[in-house]
């Protein structure tokens, strides 16, 4: 079909991948951040005060960021049932793993500040494994829906690749928000954390732009025709040129007055967008990849209208109080106190 | 051997059973603690803060839990019941859309305003937080119900090519069992989080707490159960009509009534045998179940004969139902002679504080019993007349669902442990915090009477 002459009920599900892609872009970044603090969290007995001030950093967000995960498999279920049954019927058991850390981690935060003292510690380890888990069960998750599914151990290597990939990214991304959110030694740590993790991430994301094309002859023919080579090469060049500026800003980091302690973030933000892209680009309208597009999965244009009828109204009230929330808890964290 | 259908039932019975328990308890402890912020606001009496301010952390611990269970609860359509999307999706998929949308995102992030937010926000910003924390909850409930009750009586939709497609989304959202649903829900939240929060502050002041929040708190929710108590037990009536009505094969096995008739006794105790289709042991009242289900000595009820072989099991749902109705007498008898010591004494007797400890969690009881009648009744069928379970189950080997099954069954059990742990922990904390009972109102637009430095965990 040629876009011209697109109805409205065809275009629905492309406005729903497209909030659908959205929801997981945004869910990337922000549990990102959360998870990477969690994977990060520094285990030795005196570390105990930078602990409480890292979780007390992500404390008022990391509810409402999972939100976003909710909403990321809420859209596939009202929109594309068939591509999620698919989708979930490959992936159940890294799945119950990833719930599993979630748990770990979502109830840990809460049980640290209230068990009795001598339980604190546990409830950290509880939470950072619980973050490392879930880092990389969705990082194995991604490399599977980039191999199609395929089982064999050059998909499992390559889904190891990519756990490890997706977890050196939120480490990144978490590094650079307790850099942007904490001052003082504790800065101070965190900034070779970020490098670090900045490295490994452009590891694994190489890693994955160079085996995608290659395994899916698709996305190679995508990426490499013509005229559009020109300008699709911009997301590689770009994404390398943020991790080579945002190593060299965090190498000179902490500066005078805290100068340009929030620019590491939004850079690594900038990193996952531009890598997020790439991938939709490479896959876009198929859902499953090699099985089924959009259009094959769409659930009845009549549920879909109702849904999107309320998405308008409602998303942007979400994004409003959502901008609110960051507003009242700006500047830096130490102040933050479970009252 | 237990099938995949066996082992997917099991798992979404023992996931949403663990979830529930937590939702049960903030839905109506959001609105207690914006009750008690108000208070605060309206008298600026101290007291009302600091019962806010033990809550609101005991609230904060169930959320958590709640939010966690949850996520689980919104990936088991899709990982185990794939069917179930498949043929009702364009109906179960903007219910849930819109829980998503209009209440999570809401109680999460006001949450955190509220949690957090306490020396960042002007005080009546907070009370706000409070106020849409509880809307945000009250929203899931709706949401989640509308989409519970149009499984159990689905309205406003036609089947094309096995699919269902929605003709009218106000017979949708608002199916007939929906109202009595919500409201009875509501309700048991209610009694579930009042008699929790008389529970746990009678266990406080048992252990020795001098101080006028926890008897603050124990009145609170001795009234609210003592309101709530008797009108469940109306609403709870209706609902059974309701039933009666739209799902008569249920209420059939609710009261084990096997063969159809007039002048039927009702049964308060008896062993339902599947095997004979027959009751052993029957303790019963003459004509008391036509009296009440038809409102008339001699009316008709439709017996489980008239269904077999798709009718629900009738033991858990006979035995569910009773234990839910037990309950719910007892929270009247004891909610109405605790506010009688209170309004006779101003204090309840040591024997009495013990029995609000032991009813902490009876809410719980009743909760679980209910919507296991509700939900077992339902069977075979997940979405009646529409879908039947097995239909909707996962192609999945058996041994996946055993491991998720058992990865589940270990966690809830650490967890339950830990909360309770926990919840005993606070309240001992609490105990021990000595605290001014006056202090002097802080500038203007500010929560007074914080100390300098909240430090975790204090009371
Ligand atoms: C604190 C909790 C609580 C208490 C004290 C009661 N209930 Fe209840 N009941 C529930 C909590 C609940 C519930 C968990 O919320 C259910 C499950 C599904 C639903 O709609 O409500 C329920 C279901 C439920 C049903 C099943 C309806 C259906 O699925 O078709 C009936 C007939 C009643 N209740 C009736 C009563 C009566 C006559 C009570 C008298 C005291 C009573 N309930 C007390
Ligand atoms: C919140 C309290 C609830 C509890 C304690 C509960 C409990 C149960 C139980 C015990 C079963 C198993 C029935 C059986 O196998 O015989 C079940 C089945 C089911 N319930 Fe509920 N339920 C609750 C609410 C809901 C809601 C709100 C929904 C829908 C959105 C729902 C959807 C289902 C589904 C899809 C099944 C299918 C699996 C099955 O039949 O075994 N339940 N539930
Ligand atoms: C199949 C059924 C259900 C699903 C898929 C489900 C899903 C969820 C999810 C994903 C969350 C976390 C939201 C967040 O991130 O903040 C949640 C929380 C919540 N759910 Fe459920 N839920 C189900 C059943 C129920 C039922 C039966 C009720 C109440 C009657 C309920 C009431 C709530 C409430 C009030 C919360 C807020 C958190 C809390 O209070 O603990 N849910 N649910």
């Amino acid at each position: 079909m040629s876009i011209a002459t697109m109805t409205f009920n065809e275009w629905l599900p492309v406005i729903f991948i497209g909030i659908m892609g959205l929801a997981v872009l945004v869910y990337a970044v922000l549990d990102g951040y959360d998870l990477g603090v969690g994977i990060l969290l520094p285990m030795q007995e005196q570390d105990e005060p930078q602990r409480d001030t890292m979780i007390a950093s992500i404390g008022p967000f990391w509810d409402a960021n999972e939100t976003w995960l909710v909403l990321a498999i809420g859209i596939p279920l009202i929109a594309f049932p068939s591509a999620l049954s698919l989708m979930m019927f490959n992936l159940y058991i890294p799945v119950a793993i990833m719930l599993i850390g979630l748990i770990m981690r979502g109830v840990a935060f809460d049980f640290r500040a209230k068990a009795a003292v001598d339980h604190k510690l546990a409830w950290d380890r509880v939470f950072k494994s619980g973050s490392l888990l879930t880092a990389l069960s969705q990082g194995y998750m991604l490399g599977q829906y980039v191999m199609g599914f395929a089982s064999g151990w050059q998909a499992q290597m390559f889904s190891l690749l990519s756990a490890f990939g997706v977890t050196a990214a939120y480490g990144y991304i978490g590094a650079c928000w307790v850099v942007m959110k904490t001052e003082g030694a504790l800065q101070k740590r965190a900034v070779p954390w970020a490098r670090r993790a900045g490295k490994a991430t452009l590891i694994g994301v190489v890693a994955v732009s160079v085996v995608n094309p290659l395994v899916n002859p698709g996305v190679f023919d995508r990426w490499f025709t013509h005229p559009l080579i020109m300008f699709v090469l911009l997301i590689p060049t770009l994404t390398l040129a943020i991790f080579l500026v945002n190593d060299r800003l965090l190498k000179r980091l902490p500066k005078e007055n805290d100068r340009h302690c929030r620019v590491p973030f939004f850079l690594t933000m900038g990193i996952f967008v531009l890598c997020f892209s790439g991938l939709a680009f490479s896959f876009f309208p198929e859902i499953v990849p090699g099985r089924l597009n959009i259009w094959q999965a769409a659930s009845s244009p009549e549920s879909l209208t109702f849904i999107f009828v309320g998405a308008a109204i409602v998303v942007p009230l979400i994004l409003l109080y959502t901008a609110y929330s960051y507003y009242v808890f700006w500047g830096k964290a130490t102040e933050l106190k479970y009252h | 051997m237990l099938d995949t259908l066996m082992l997917s039932r099991i798992q979404f019975a023992a996931n949403i059973s663990f979830h529930i328990l937590f939702p049960t308890i903030t839905i109506a402890l959001g609105w207690i603690l914006f009750y008690f912020k108000l208070r605060h606001d309206q008298t600026d009496n101290p007291v009302w803060m600091r019962a806010y301010r033990f809550w609101v952390k005991v609230f904060a611990l169930n959320f958590a839990l709640g939010v966690v269970s949850g996520i689980t609860m919104s990936f088991q359509f899709g990982t185990n019941w794939p069917g179930f999307m498949e043929t009702v999706g364009n109906i179960a998929g903007p219910l849930l859309g819109y829980e998503v949308l209009t209440a999570f995102f809401l109680e999460a992030t006001f949450l955190g305003i509220m949690l957090f937010g306490i020396n960042r926000v002007s005080s009546k910003v907070h009370t706000f937080s409070a106020f849409v924390v509880a809307v945000g909850t009250t929203l899931s409930a709706f949401w989640i119900l509308s989409l519970d009750s149009w499984m159990q009586t689905p309205t406003g939709f036609e089947m094309r090519d096995g699919v269902a497609h929605v003709t009218s989304w106000l017979e949708v959202i608002f199916n007939p069992s929906f109202p009595y649903r919500l409201t009875h829900m509501l309700i048991a939240s209610g009694l579930t989080a009042s008699f929790f929060v008389a529970g746990l502050s009678a266990y406080r002041i048992l252990k020795g707490d001098h101080k006028q929040a926890p008897r603050l708190a124990l009145k609170t929710g001795l009234v609210i159960a003592a309101l709530l108590a008797p009108i469940q037990a109306f609403v709870g009536d209706l609902h059974g009509l309701n039933t009666l009505k739209h799902q008569p094969q249920k209420v059939a096995a609710m009261e084990a009534i096997w063969e159809t008739g007039r002048e039927v006794p009702l049964i308060l105790f008896a062993i339902p045998d599947e095997e004979e289709r027959t009751n052993h042991f029957e303790v019963s009242v003459p004509y008391l179940a036509s009296l009440i289900l038809t409102h008339s000595v001699d009316g008709e009820i439709v017996g489980l004969d008239d269904f077999e072989g798709d009718h629900p099991p009738v033991g858990p749902v006979f035995f569910g139902f009773r234990v839910m109705v037990a309950m719910g007498l007892l929270m009247i008898a004891v909610a109405w002679s605790g506010c009688y010591y209170l309004r006779r004494r101003g204090e309840l007797p040591v024997w009495m504080l013990r029995t609000m400890v032991a009813m902490t969690f009876s809410g719980w009881v009743a909760t679980l019993a209910g919507w296991y009648v509700t939900e077992i009744g339902r069977q075979p069928w997940l979405v009646t007349g529409v879908l039947t379970t097995a239909d909707a189950v996962t192609p999945l080997a058996p041994a996946n669902v055993g491991f998720s099954l058992a990865l589940y069954l270990i966690v809830y059990v650490i967890l339950m442990v830990a909360y309770i742990h926990t919840l005993r922990v606070m309240a001992l904390k609490a105990v021990a915090v000595e605290e001014f009972e006056t202090s002097s109102p802080q500038r203007q637009g500010t929560i007074t009477n914080l100390p300098g430095k909240t430090e975790e965990g204090q009371a």
